[in-house]
């Protein structure tokens, strides 16, 4: 039974993603990643709503009607992400202002309301919480690495210390301005997934054509 | 009138909501593969957001806003904090309320959109473009233009996704890249194109 609460845990860091594979809660995860420190605030935010969202939606799961439990799910998670929200204003304001609208965005983010609906609904409370901490951390790993690589090529900093010194102020780094606009951030995420599925060759998707090779001879 | 243009384009192009704020991204990737559906989900999406942003404006200046209920008689109650949920509330009933009316009225259209509709509730696009309109204090016009201008520029998007996404079925693309990843790396291309829009000021 241990065994398989640790395997709830673990199998969402990279055996089932929910950005790589899932393509589950993409939004946030491109636009929160511009430096370390919000990437690592946003992750834990979203862990914790999801354990939380969890623990409630599978305490409710056999009072729940079919037809309105998707506007309960909602409404759980809505009101888990305000209190949220309300912490970070409270106690890191600095870092709310720079998330800016996408603390709220965590209500519509569809790795919690599709965790809740696919797992949650089905299962024990605390394996409910697991998956949900599960499914927050491969979601913050993404996030972490994805934020430490747009940061250090960007500014040459982590978490706010410089570690390269940029031309600028007489240092040896140039800056990959890049690093910092959008676009970026897709293609990390776009490797990221390349290199995960070179390793796990399992995830690849089947192609819907085949080139022809010659050695295959024409088609009768 | 220079200014409901100016914020028309911004909204379509500088600030696409897909492309440089990545809003609505697991609608954008998962169903872009083909352009007819990809229409399909722009329509709705123009539609939806054309009718939420300026309700959820009204609401909010009216209800929510500290000191708006001063026409009750509560003008020291501040609502803010119920902002969220009012939202994602008023969101879904229009949702629910445009699905039956458009298979009252215009049941070919609903036909066309089916499932995408429902599904649009969840879209952070529609959620975001609202908390947007509460951050940067637009006016009821400029909410209208507003809802209008980023529902038409997710469609865009998704549409010109759907379209190149089309064409790359036939190309041979690594193994590990195949679906997912490629599309990735498509939108952004995508998105390293809308920022030359970026300098029009």
């Amino acid at each position: 039974m241990a065994n398989q609460y640790w395997k709830t845990l673990t199998t969402p860091l990279i055996g089932e993603n929910p950005i790589t594979l899932q393509i589950l809660g993409i939004c946030s995860a491109l636009a929160v990643t511009t430096a370390l420190d919000t990437a690592l605030v946003m992750a834990a935010a979203v862990t914790s709503v999801m354990a939380l969202s969890g623990a409630s939606v599978s305490l409710l799961r056999n009072y729940l009607p079919r037809s309105v439990r998707i506007i309960v799910q909602i409404t759980i998670i809505a009101s888990l992400v305000i209190i949220v929200d309300q912490i970070l204003k409270a106690y890191a304001f600095e870092i709310s202002k720079r998330l800016s609208v996408f603390v709220g965005l965590i209500i519509t983010n569809c790795i919690v309301l599709g965790r809740a609906e696919g797992f949650a609904m089905h299962n024990g409370v605390a394996a409910s919480v697991l998956d949900g901490i599960g499914n927050g951390l491969g979601y913050g790993v993404i996030l972490v690495i994805v934020g430490s690589i747009r940061e250090f090529l960007g500014n040459g900093s982590l978490l706010g210390y410089q570690i390269l010194i940029p031309t600028s102020q007489g240092g040896g780094f140039e800056p990959l301005e890049l690093m910092l606009l959008p676009p970026s951030a897709f293609f990390i995420i776009g490797g990221i997934i390349w290199l995960i599925r070179k390793r796990r060759p399992e995830q690849m998707e089947l192609p819907e054509y085949r080139i022809q090779t010659g050695a295959e001879g024409p088609r009768p | 009138m220079t200014d409901v243009l100016g914020l028309l384009l911004r909204a379509v192009f500088v600030e696409n909501l897909a492309l440089s704020f990545f809003l609505g991204m697991c609608t954008f990737l998962a169903v872009s593969k083909r352009v007819e559906t990809a229409v399909g989900v722009g329509v709705a999406m123009i539609v939806v957001q054309t009718a939420t942003v300026p309700i959820n404006n009204l609401i909010y200046t009216n209800l929510l806003a500290p000191g708006a209920l001063a026409w009750a008689g509560l003008g020291d109650v501040d609502l803010t904090f119920l902002s969220l949920i009012a939202f994602i509330g008023v969101i879904a009933a229009m949702v629910q309320v445009l699905e039956m009316t458009l298979e009252f009225h215009v049941p070919k259209l609903h036909r066309q959109l089916g499932i995408f509709l429902p599904l649009i509730t969840v879209n952070c696009a529609i959620l975001g473009g609202t908390l947007f309109m509460v951050e940067r204090a637009y006016t009821f016009t400029e909410s209208v233009v507003y809802g209008f201008g980023t529902g038409t520029g997710w469609a865009l998007a998704i549409v010109m996704l759907a379209a190149i996404r089309e064409r790359l079925k036939y190309s041979d693309i690594p193994d590990g890249l195949r679906g997912l990843g490629i599309t990735f790396v498509v939108a952004g291309l995508m998105s390293l194109g809308f920022m030359a829009f970026s300098g029009i000021g």
